[in-house]
């Protein structure tokens, strides 16, 4: 019989741990606590630098992903170490025996209502960049005007933010934004379009390609400020307030719309999976790898790995890539054991 | 009538009400003056910067916000540096040229 291991969370970094496993001849079951596979990337649009759709990406991990066993809607309920491996048991009864455990369980959506200064869920021209992508998706959402007049973005909301609890940058927002400034001008080529930014992080290939194009072909603005305030004028438009840092004044100006760009923070679901496991989670709410240089995907614990989004945030390419030597390493894990 | 005491001027900026007509005019014939990053290496390079304040940084930002920039660019040696220095490559000698001719323009 194949030696099994236990995947917890079936979004890209789960999805393609299990193809990988199973090529190197192992039996991975993917455990998955929501209705779909796929999970944040499924629910996009298009994934920057080359405008692909997220769900060509997805059916692709899904399908090659397809040998594995895969419980939906199912959660862990307990873990337990046995002599050589660990038991893995679920809401629904179900008992699972593994040599090793993979936990694949991603990041949470910062909640922009937190963030009250902005305005989410108060007034009706403020949206976050998930329901922007959404739109883009061809969701009907009647809080994006026909015919916009202006349209700013919000970098950083929940990120690089002390008070929120959140110190990390979530890395992918700057891209994003200038992803969805640029699709939203293709959309509505009248309006003017303004990011609001502390600093623009365009670490990746072709991102600062992005940046050069947004501003040279869209005209888009960059101003260099943090958001402190958004009030709604009796029109039902939006007077925003910032600093123009780079000339020391008090800036303000008037949208139609406002895109808040929500940062990555740590699942709820990885504590209890880090308590289940033993492993120990980092000051800033994700797990923490054996170190940050050459172990990223293991764990203090023997059997236990990590891929994706759970330990940090990551872009999908880092998070697929981190998912084939997650793979590689429990695989090696298993062979030297036995 | 004096009162005794004035009421400083906003220095807010209200981007729904800055004229930016030289802006766009620039747009067209600069183009790369949208290309910015406001890193400053054409300030720290000036010769004309520290006894005057010119900036191309600051001359495209005031621009960008409809103020001012006549004083400014009358400290303009037109020495080219600003230009080799540029990292995102602007033509900031043809800039300030054509920010010249706009207003020589407005005189006539």
């Amino acid at each position: 019989m194949k030696e099994s291991v236990v995947i917890i969370g079936g979004g890209i970094a789960g999805l393609e741990a299990a193809s990988q496993l199973l090529a190197l001849g192992l039996s991975p079951v993917i455990v998955e606590k929501s209705d779909h596979l796929g999970g944040h990337v499924a629910e996009w649009y298009r994934l920057f630098p080359d405008l692909s759709p997220a769900q060509e990406l997805v059916s692709r991990l899904v399908s090659s992903a397809s040998g594995a066993r895969i419980y939906l809607e199912t959660e862990i309920s307990r873990i337990n170490a046995l002599k050589d491996g660990y038991s893995a048991t679920l809401n629904n009864g179900d008992v699972l025996f593994c040599k090793a455990v993979l936990v694949c369980t991603g990041f949470h959506l910062f909640d922009a209502a937190k963030k009250e200064e902005y305005g989410y869920g108060i007034y009706d021209r403020v949206i976050t960049n998930r329901d922007l992508e959404h739109w883009f998706g061809g969701l009907e959402d009647a809080r994006i005007p026909d015919n916009p007049r202006a349209v700013g973005f919000v970098h950083c909301v929940g990120s690089r933010d002390v008070k929120a609890g959140n110190t990390q940058c979530s890395k992918v927002c700057c891209m994003t934004a200038i992803k969805q400034a640029i699709e939203l001008k293709e959309k509505f080529p009248e309006a003017e379009v303004y990011c609001f930014y502390m600093d623009l992080r365009l670490f990746g290939k072709k991102y600062e390609d992005f940046y050069i194009s947004a501003q040279r072909d869209y005209g888009i603005h960059f101003i260099r400020g943090r958001v402190s305030e958004v009030s709604e004028d009796i029109d039902g438009r939006l007077l925003v307030k910032a600093e123009d840092t780079l000339s020391g004044k008090p800036l303000k100006v008037r949208l139609d719309l406002l895109v808040l760009m929500a940062g990555m923070v740590c699942s709820p679901q990885t504590g209890r999976i880090a308590s289940m496991v033993r492993a120990d989670v980092d000051d800033d709410g994700f797990l923490r790898s054996r170190d940050n240089i050459y172990s990223i995907v293991e764990s203090g614990r023997k059997g236990i790995f990590f891929a994706g989004a759970c330990t940090g945030t990551k872009t999908v390419p880092e998070t697929v890539a981190e998912a084939r030597a997650a793979a590689l390493s429990a695989f090696r894990y298993i062979k030297e054991k036995a | 009538m004096d009162f005794g005491f004035s009421l400083s001027p906003s220095s807010a900026i209200d981007l729904d009400k800055v004229d930016l007509s030289l802006y766009r005019r620039l747009e067209q014939t600069v183009p790369d003056i949208r290309n910015c990053i406001a890193c400053g290496s054409c300030s720290a390079t000036c010769m004309a910067a520290d006894y005057s304040g010119m900036s191309v940084r600051k001359l495209i930002l005031n621009l960008q916000r409809g103020a001012d920039v006549k004083k400014m660019l009358s400290c303009c040696m037109l020495c080219g540096k600003c230009t080799m220095v540029c990292p995102r490559g602007i033509n900031t000698r043809k800039l300030i040229l054509d920010v010249c001719r706009y207003y020589s323009d407005e005189k006539v």
